[in-house]
């Protein structure tokens, strides 16, 4: 009775040809992204065409200025423009790697507990939602000064403007996914006598992993754009948040320098994703046909 | 039908009856039975006849509407509560995350043996129902018929006084139930546990059991009860004895007449 573990030996010999196979698909999806833009931008610029919007130097910069622009210097004498925004870069991704955990772990908290009472769910759960109508920017001005009047750091202040907008999708998932456990795994917990807490943790977080985590890659992209937001209202400069406003003022002398700022803030929410979803292969272990 | 003392049989069941909320359906109704230490009970009986049910009243899972069920002289929550029951669904409920070997520890974590014993005791399971070589194989890897093994020494594991087990081996395909009814035998045989097994099989019943409970259903109730006298250890070829053929048949005329009588009443109304 030998069961085929086939599947997993074919993937780990194939792994060089899987990367590079993922690595040719990558470029080629870059390739294929430079190409429309260019593409774009000559034909709008030989034909004219004003529609949707006029095609010129400061509404598409071409590519290859954004990109090169990373190599130039904010002004005479001053190092790169990609060192200046990989420090900002580090700032921004301090406060959104605090808001992100803060966020995890209140939104998995506020979860189990809404999951544990029916009265606190139907209680609670319409202002949990309520609190993601909020603009962010609403909330930001007195959690910079609430966190200020109890020594918060700068940073740290900001984490939690961030976690707002993360812990939301945690909660929601979290939910479902300790609701998801199997029905027959709980009633055989019962007939061993188990603790709710031992329930909780032996049967119904494993089982709401999947869920979990699905909440945590939304989470994950939220908490970066939530720490760049957070910035703004509290005039924060080491931040990516700040550069965004500063080249947004002198976008008409300078477009691509806020282009450039877009592509570093996007790479850090790709590399908040990639994390998380690393993270995900490591922990969670359920059946191949259960791994959506 | 014993002279033992309530405190000495390994169940007690006394006017056991149970509503349902929704509905108000009866699903059992004043159902009377002591079970002694060592046997093996089966109850058969039609879909909705409350076999189910009345395995989950015995476990503690569902509470009686009236009624009584002690288990070893205490009552069946303070034994749930003592860890006494094992149990085993039709489905084996593995637990996708753990491996063959944490699946069948899981009530001893709960228990409270420290790793070492643990380790111990996954062995000797794994060893009990041949599954040596699978112990870090995940759910998932196994056919359901091993499945099915890892569910039953999981709830052997911890050596629980009473095995409830609802049709095991129901989903599983003809062969490897008859091959796995010789092995839960063995096993019985070795654990020396009191088991109640569900089943809608005639042939299954007879062929596991010392004593077989027929029920009928709406309300459910027992309408007899049959002493299985084939002889001990229990072989593959007793299924072709005369005897075993008596027996089914005696289970299968309580079974239809009591489906009968059922259509006739509903026919009178």
């Amino acid at each position: 009775m030998v069961t085929e573990p086939a599947p997993l030996a074919r993937a780990e010999r194939a792994w060089p040809i899987d990367l590079l196979k993922r690595v040719a698909v990558t470029a080629l999806v870059l390739a294929v992204l430079w190409a429309f833009w260019e593409g774009y931008r000559w034909l709008w610029m030989q034909t004219g065409w004003t529609r949707p919007f006029v095609v010129d130097e400061l509404t598409m910069p071409p590519l290859a200025d954004i990109v090169s622009r990373l190599w130039e210097p904010l002004a005479e004498g001053q190092p790169p423009l990609i060192r200046d925004l990989l420090d900002k870069s580090a700032f921004t991704a301090r406060e959104a790697g605090f808001g992100f955990a803060l966020g995890a772990v209140v939104g998995f908290a506020i979860g189990v507990l809404l999951h544990h009472s029916r009265l606190l769910r139907r209680g609670f759960l319409p202002y949990v939602v309520a609190s993601q109508t909020i603009p962010i920017l609403a909330v930001a001005p007195m959690v910079v000064i609430w966190g200020g009047s109890i020594g918060l750091p700068v940073w740290a202040r900001v984490g939690v403007i961030s976690a707002f907008l993360t812990f939301f999708p945690v909660t929601i998932n979290t939910i479902k996914g300790l609701d998801s456990a199997d029905p027959r795994a709980l009633e055989l917990m019962r007939s061993y006598a188990a603790s709710p807490w031992k329930v909780l943790w032996k049967v119904k977080f494993p089982a709401s992993l999947p869920f979990v985590f699905a909440a945590l890659k939304v989470s994950a992209t939220a908490s970066v754009v939530g720490a760049i937001i957070g910035e703004l209202p509290s005039s924060i400069q080491d931040g990516l948040g700040g550069a965004i406003l500063n080249f947004n003022q002198y976008y008409s002398l300078d477009p691509s320098a806020l282009w450039a700022t877009n592509i570093v803030a996007a790479a850090l929410g790709i590399a908040f994703f990639g994390v998380v979803v690393l993270a995900e292969r490591l922990v969670v272990r359920t059946a191949p046909e259960h791994v959506a | 039908m014993s002279a033992a003392h309530t405190n000495a049989a390994a169940v007690t069941i006394a006017g056991v009856t149970k509503t349902f909320q929704k509905g108000g359906t009866t699903a059992l109704q004043e159902i009377d039975l002591e079970l002694q230490p060592g046997e093996f009970v089966s109850l058969i009986g039609p879909s909705g006849c409350g076999k189910s049910t009345l395995l989950r009243v015995i476990g503690d899972l569902v509470q009686p509407t009236e009624g009584t069920v002690h288990v070893g002289g205490k009552t069946a929550h303070q034994a749930r509560l003592d860890r006494d029951y094992g149990m085993v669904f039709q489905e084996a409920v593995l637990y996708d995350w753990r491996t063959v070997a944490k699946n069948i520890a899981l009530p001893l974590e709960l228990a409270g043996w420290d790793r070492r014993r643990r380790a111990e005791r996954v062995k000797e399971m794994v060893e009990l129902v041949e599954l040596a070589g699978f112990e870090s194989h995940h759910p998932w890897e196994l056919s359901g018929g091993m499945q099915m093994r890892v569910a039953i020494a999981r709830a052997l594991s911890f050596d629980p006084k009473l095995l409830l087990m609802d049709e095991p081996f129901g989903a599983l395909d003809e062969m490897t139930r008859e091959r796995l009814n010789l092995e839960l035998l063995r096993i019985w045989e070795a654990s020396g546990s009191t088991v109640v097994f569900v089943t809608h099989s005639i042939t299954e019943a007879v062929f596991l059991s010392t004593r077989v409970v027929v029920m009928s259903p709406r309300p459910g109730r027992i309408a007899g009860l049959v002493e299985i006298d084939l002889p001990q250890p229990r072989s593959a070829d007793m299924r072709q004895e005369p005897r075993f053929f008596e027996l089914a048949t005696e289970l299968r005329e309580l079974l239809r007449g009591r489906v009968a009588d059922q259509i006739q009443v509903e026919g009178v109304h």
